[in-house]
């Protein structure tokens, strides 16, 4: 069952088309990954997705509601979290859910064990009448997707919930996220962070508007990177990087920490074919040559590559 | 429209405003210190004027008339000249405002039945207070004129009868007290500032601080979230009121003739189209500061000068009277004079609680229609 279902959504400002056209359905109870670069078109999409942007052409089914013609039962039924930091800093922790419990109408006695939820989650059980200027960050963003899903949505919409916050607390909210996708909630996130990606069931690949890669971590590597990727562990990484750069079996090169990943072509015969190149010509001191899975990162920057070189033959 | 959402953003927004202290603490304090200001230093009532006397014809009658002058309140006899170049002196230095040169053939004249001239200089630096001096001066010799015809005549036996004589009592404000006059228009001034300053300030630190996307995510509705936002306001404003109409009766003996039921619905009224204001603004301003300097200018100035607080509207060009309409606290001002000093009921000032709605219809219409446009192109 399609919790999420999105039919040729396209936005335009002025001459400028910042979703074009753009298709996919989210399954419900998955958690699904929404990524691309700033300015990407990822922002747009959330908001015609929340009903709060209205879509040049194109309609989304959200929950069981049209974003066009039902945006007031849209809003009633999801729960949406944003990178800045939706909480009031000059309030308390327990003023703060009291806001939220009011703003979606929750009854009494729902309310009383919704606010003792958050305040669980949130790892601040008697901590109700601290400041939230005063929470740490990881806290703070507990605290904000507790009272974002206060109302038990079926949908949430998280953009960018852990920029700015350090790994740890990053993994204890990924945490969070598997259990309201557990428990039936439909999670779309938007991330820069890659490995964050790997724990979402599905993922789409946005660019200039355009969605350019989707599916699962697993099938996004098989199906985009049809070629080799090696990883070369050398000394002298970035004169390696230039010169590898220049050679015709070399389709890509990219820097991963102390190594360099490729993408070879047909053109490439075997390891010794860079060792000669590197030791003997260049003086390069090479520690090892390894065929690798390729990672999401690898796939995006790949496919970012190819989507620039057809933008650019196009223009 | 749904009460609880509208609840929740008040009761959040009591909470913002009970805990910014420093901000509570001006908005309380702020209307104290201009009630005092303009209550004790801003005096239009000229009394104790200065007067010189250069007195050359050194007469009984002369005397009479000094004495007739420095006799009253209005004037306060500084000194003796006793030569032209003195003059240019004394109010080159002002040591007096106004120089009275009897000449040395005042009393002669008179007892001839010849007009007897008097000269009058008055400092017109001050248009203002020339103006009244002058109208004092005026009246000094109209009852001294008075005084002497009716000597003359019983010297002849006649009784003498004056034709006309004018009698002004002013009714509203007998002791025609300019802080009686300024009381209503200072509570106008006040509720705007603070309402317009407050509304603004708290819809766009939302916007600053982008919590306002969590408010349009939700099901709150505009019209909930602009009342639920203004209520807080509203009623620290019309605290304000209260506190500057307790302190007029202390300080300065003005007591609300008219009905209280009358003035805190009017009140309420004007609050709303003053909020409307706050609200345009927070519309056009993208940080708090550009919207705290747009809010001050555009409530304090035109409240002060196109009010008709200080200056009479009726006594201005027409292409600036029109420009009086763009602060509501003109027609609240006319309400509260009516209110206040008069003691009159709804059917003097109907017009102007039609003209404060209308005020506020125009200005959120208008809001609307740039917060549209401004959505579209984002």
């Amino acid at each position: 069952m399609n919790s999420i279902e999105v039919n040729n959504l396209t936005k335009k400002f002025g001459s400028f088309t910042a979703v074009d056209n753009v298709s996919f359905n989210v399954k419900k109870g998955e958690i699904f990954g929404f990524l691309g670069a700033n300015g990407a078109g990822k922002s747009t999409t959330i908001r015609m997705l929340c009903a709060i942007l209205e879509p040049t052409s194109g309609d989304a089914i959200v929950g069981r509601y049209s974003i066009n013609k039902q945006p007031d039962q849209v809003k009633k039924n999801i729960g949406y979290m944003s990178q800045r930091f939706s909480l009031y800093n000059d309030l308390t922790v327990e003023e703060n859910i009291n806001f939220f419990g009011g703003v979606y109408g929750l009854e009494e006695s729902e309310f009383e064990e919704r606010k003792k939820w958050v305040l669980k989650i949130a790892n601040l059980e008697g901590k109700e009448k601290t400041l939230t200027s005063s929470l740490p960050g990881g806290i703070k963003q507990r605290l904000a997707l507790g009272t974002a899903v206060i109302h038990k949505p079926e949908i949430v919409f998280l953009d960018e919930p852990t920029s700015g916050v350090d790994p740890i607390s990053r993994r204890r909210f990924w945490d969070l996220i598997h259990e309201l996708s557990s428990e039936g909630i439909t999670v779309l996130v938007t991330t820069h962070y890659l490995e964050e990606a790997e724990y979402c069931n599905n993922i789409i690949l946005i660019n200039r508007g355009k969605i350019i890669a989707q599916g699962t971590s697993d099938e996004l590597k098989k199906n985009y990177i049809k070629n080799t990727i090696l990883q070369i562990e050398c000394d002298k990484v970035i004169e390696a990087l230039e010169i590898l750069e220049k050679q015709n079996f070399v389709n890509e090169v990219s820097i991963f920490g102390n190594s360099i990943h490729i993408v070879v072509n047909d053109n490439y015969k075997n390891e010794e074919q860079i060792r000669n190149l590197l030791e003997k010509n260049h003086s390069i001191n090479v520690f090892r040559i390894d065929s690798i899975v390729p990672t999401l990162e690898d796939v995006f920057i790949h496919v970012l590559e190819e989507d620039k070189e057809n933008g650019s033959s196009k223009n | 429209m749904d009460l609880q959402r509208t609840k929740a953003i008040a009761k959040k927004e009591f909470k913002h405003l009970l805990r910014d202290y420093r901000m509570l603490a001006i908005l309380i304090l702020f209307p104290v210190f201009l009630l005092i200001i303009f209550g004790y230093a801003i005096n239009f009532d000229v009394k104790n004027i200065k007067i010189a006397v250069y007195d050359r014809d050194h007469s009984s009658l002369s005397r009479k008339f000094i004495n007739s002058l420095s006799g009253t309140e209005n004037f306060d006899l500084e000194g003796y000249i006793f030569n032209d170049s003195d003059i240019k002196h004394v109010l080159d230095e002002k040591k007096a405002q106004c120089v009275i040169v009897i000449p040395d053939d005042f009393s002669e004249n008179v007892y001839n039945n010849v007009p007897a001239k008097i000269q009058f200089l008055i400092d017109g630096v001050d248009g203002n207070t020339a103006t009244i001096v002058q109208n004092y001066v005026n009246l000094a010799a109209l009852n001294f004129n008075r005084e002497i015809t009716a000597e003359i005549f019983s010297a002849y036996g006649i009784k003498s009868s004056i034709p006309l004589e004018l009698e002004p009592i002013f009714w509203f404000n007998p002791e025609l007290s300019s802080t009686k006059f300024l009381l209503p228009g200072l509570i106008g001034m006040i509720l705007v500032i603070v309402c317009v300053v407050s509304v603004s300030i708290s819809l766009v630190r939302e916007k600053e601080r982008g919590t306002i996307e969590q408010i349009n995510v939700s099901p709150i509705k505009s019209t909930e979230l602009l009342l639920g936002k203004i209520t807080p306001y509203v009623a620290l404003a019309l605290l304000n009121a209260t506190m500057i109409i307790i302190a007029g009766y202390i300080l300065f003996g003005i007591e609300v003739k008219g009905s209280f039921l009358l003035l805190f619905f009017s009140s309420l009224i004007f609050l709303f189209s003053a909020a409307s204001i706050g609200i345009f603004i927070s519309v056009i301003s993208e940080s708090m500061q550009v919207a705290f300097s747009l809010a001050t200018a555009l409530s304090l100035l035109p409240s002060v000068i196109l009010s008709g607080f200080i200056f009479p509207i009726e006594s201005m060009p027409w292409i600036i009277q029109v420009f009086t309409n763009i602060t509501p606290v003109k027609f609240f001002i006319v309400i509260l004079r009516a209110i206040i000093l008069r003691g009159v009921g709804l059917e003097a000032f109907w017009e102007q609680v039609i003209y404060m709605l209308l005020f506020a219809i125009i200005i959120l219409t208008l809001a609307n229609l740039i917060n549209i446009k401004k959505e579209k192109s984002a």
